[in-house]
């Protein structure tokens, strides 16, 4: 279990590596003008010189290589530099954000996580009965459907025509931060959270249903039959386990899908996460912001892979007792 | 312990037939019969080995006769047990509790489920745990090997776990599908022996195979499986010398292609479910056919203690 940790962290490591020069190259290259960012919309009003003298203070006039060194060595030592349209350091902007999209993330995770597996364990059981068509039906109109689209028909109905929740942002408009209380931001993630879980459980509901099809036309369920065991005591003696452990993995892998999908919905719901701060650096050519992003969300889908294999190594025996043996 | 005239069968299967509706092309549905009028029948405390090439549909005389074929086959023909014919209904309350399958290889055993507890759902009479114990300590299997998951077991006690799980049911009637496939002579033949100790406690045992040896080192009658049905069911004495006893052509062909009885090959092969010939299906390669033989299907008939599917045998 060390070792395979080493190995992973190892990996980790010169994955991160490869991430920070192929995005400091890349954005090296792009058209985003770094000056420009900084000074705003008074550009027309900066000389020639004074552009220099920005460029000067930044260090923004030295060679690629050189920049990238700079940058590389204040990131190791924690420094992810200052973000341009926040003025403020990169660690706390994304701090900030992060904590938000993660109360957000978490609560589609888990709902999509249960909602898809409950869903897609029952269509296997009753394979090729209606209950197991509609499944496949909803969760095929699901994973063709935009998120943005979903958020916005989501904002349409139950924000402008009902009015059960607001129409967007994290805290109510117009409150003092010290004023905002629990139930406010709860109140303000249902709505994002529920578009998220709703296309989320496409993925785990068909991949469980898939596997468990697979594990009843297996042998041993053969013969568990054969031993006068059905229904749900066959579930649950034998495709429970067989199934989680599946399922437990896509769910973990799919944090990068996750990301994915916040960044839309989190534009429509104008909610102030991590995502909509990559949408507004990218815009407005914040470098930092946008590398330290980019670090970031790398880090965050490379965990949950590792709890994915992780959860399989404890789980599964064959892994388990086949290394020790 | 021959044909037990006066006695009700353990199991006795009439004229079954299993076939399966298959999709040829896009929309075009076709019917193959796979199983046609197989007879068979077991008496308590008797081995029936039920013998016949690899893929000749003999797994699925078990699973017929279990109630668990798959979706898309059908049956016809009549399954009784103890006397009673067997409805869908009847099936699912005797299988695992009157009826046990013994499967071939630890494949059958979940593979996430320590072992124990795998044959302890078998029980259905009394404390599982200590019903489980007290089979694992006949079979010699120490209390270490409850815990193991399937993947751990070696190839022996694997074995012995399979025939556990038939063990600790209290079924009556256990079928065992293909148990000798890969392994050496010493474990063919500690296999065979947890057979002839279940049926010694009163099962009936029906042993489908396609290892002749083996059958007939246990067996108390021989049924021989050919392109989907029984054409000779002999008493396990017949099957000496040069092969006199028997009634079957099919049957004497197959003794005498044992290495010790002459090594004498049978030309041609089986025919596939879908390309069965008219009359005999044997009739094609059969040295004694006439012309009566390719226009009917012979009846099972019986013919010296012995049932058999031949116009010719005396």
């Amino acid at each position: 279990m060390i070792a395979f940790l080493c190995k992973k962290l190892l990996r980790f490591a010169t994955l991160l590596i490869a991430l920070c020069v192929l995005s400091f190259w890349l954005v090296s290259y792009s058209p985003l003008d770094p000056i420009q960012a900084y000074v705003g919309a008074d550009m027309t009003r900066v000389s020639l010189e004074q552009r220099e003298a920005i460029a000067e203070y930044w260090g923004l006039n030295k060679p690629p290589v050189e920049r990238f060194l700079h940058w590389g060595s204040a990131l190791v030592q924690g420094d992810m530099g200052t973000s341009m349209i926040f003025r403020r350091p990169v660690a706390d902007v994304i701090g900030e954000r992060f904590m938000a999209s993660l109360a957000l993330m978490s609560m589609a995770w888990l709902f999509s996580g249960i909602l898809g597996f409950v869903l897609g364990a029952i269509a296997g059981m009753k394979q090729d009965t209606w209950v197991d068509r509609l499944m496949k039906w909803y969760c095929f109109t699901l994973a063709s459907t935009p998120t943005f689209w979903l958020g916005m028909l989501m904002v349409i109905v139950f924000a402008v025509w009902l009015g059960w929740f607001p129409v967007g942002l994290g805290v109510p408009a117009g409150v003092l931060a010290e004023q905002v209380t629990l139930a406010d931001r709860l109140y303000h993630l249902i709505l994002p959270a529920l578009t998220l879980s709703i296309l989320g459980v496409a993925n785990v509901a068909l991949h469980t249903r898939q596997k468990l099809v697979d594990i009843l036309a297996s042998d041993y369920v053969l013969f568990a039959r054969a031993r006068g065991e059905k229904g749900f005591l066959l579930f649950w003696r034998h495709g429970l386990r067989n199934v989680a452990i599946p399922a437990i993995t896509i769910q973990f892998a799919s944090f990068s899908e996750l990301i994915g999908g916040t960044v839309l919905a989190e534009q429509v719901f104008s909610y102030p996460g991590l995502g909509q701060a990559t949408v507004q650096a990218g815009l407005r050519s914040d470098l930092p912001l946008l590398l330290g992003i980019v670090i970031c969300s790398a880090l965050f889908v490379f965990i949950g892979n590792l709890v994915a294999d992780i959860i399989y190594r404890l789980v599964d025996p064959r892994i388990r007792k086949g290394e020790s043996a | 312990m021959t044909t037990q005239s006066g006695e009700t069968p353990l199991l006795e299967v009439q004229d079954l037939c299993v076939s399966f509706v298959q999709y040829t092309s896009c929309l075009r549905q076709s019917t193959l019969q796979v199983i046609n009028n197989l007879s068979v029948s077991i008496y308590p405390g008797e081995i029936v080995a039920v013998v016949g090439s690899s893929g000749s549909g003999k797994s699925l005389l078990a699973h017929a006769v279990l109630g668990i074929l798959p979706g898309n086959a059908s049956f016809s023909g009549v399954i009784s047990y103890d006397g009673q014919a067997l409805s869908p209904k009847r099936q699912a309350e005797l299988r695992g509790r009157e009826i046990a399958l013994i499967p071939q290889s630890v494949n059958y055993l979940d593979p996430l489920m320590r072992v124990g507890k795998q044959v302890q759902t078998s029980v259905h009479a009394g404390n599982p745990r200590s019903r489980q114990r007290e089979v694992f300590e006949r079979y010699q299997l120490s209390p270490d090997v409850d815990k193991l998951f399937p993947f751990q077991l070696s190839g022996g006690m694997a074995r012995r776990v399979l025939v556990s799980t038939a063990l600790v049911s209290g079924a009556r009637l256990v079928i065992a599908d293909e148990p000798t496939p890969g392994l050496d002579d010493a474990a063919v033949a500690e296999t065979l022996d947890y057979f002839r100790d279940l049926a010694d406690q009163g099962c009936g045992v029906m042993l489908i195979t396609h290892d002749i040896e083996a059958a007939l080192k246990i067996a108390d009658r021989i049924a021989v499986f050919y392109a989907g049905s029984t054409v000779e069911i002999a008493p396990v004495q017949d099957f000496a010398g040069e092969g006199e006893a028997l009634r079957h052509p099919y049957t004497k062909a197959l003794w005498r292609a044992l290495p010790q009885n002459g090594f004498e090959p049978m030309p041609g092969s089986q025919p596939l479910p879908h390309e069965l010939p008219a009359g005999c299906v044997f009739q094609p390669r059969c040295r004694q056919a006439t012309s009566e033989c390719s226009t009917e299907r012979p009846a099972m008939r019986t013919v010296r203690e012995g049932m058999v599917r031949c116009i010719h045998a005396t």
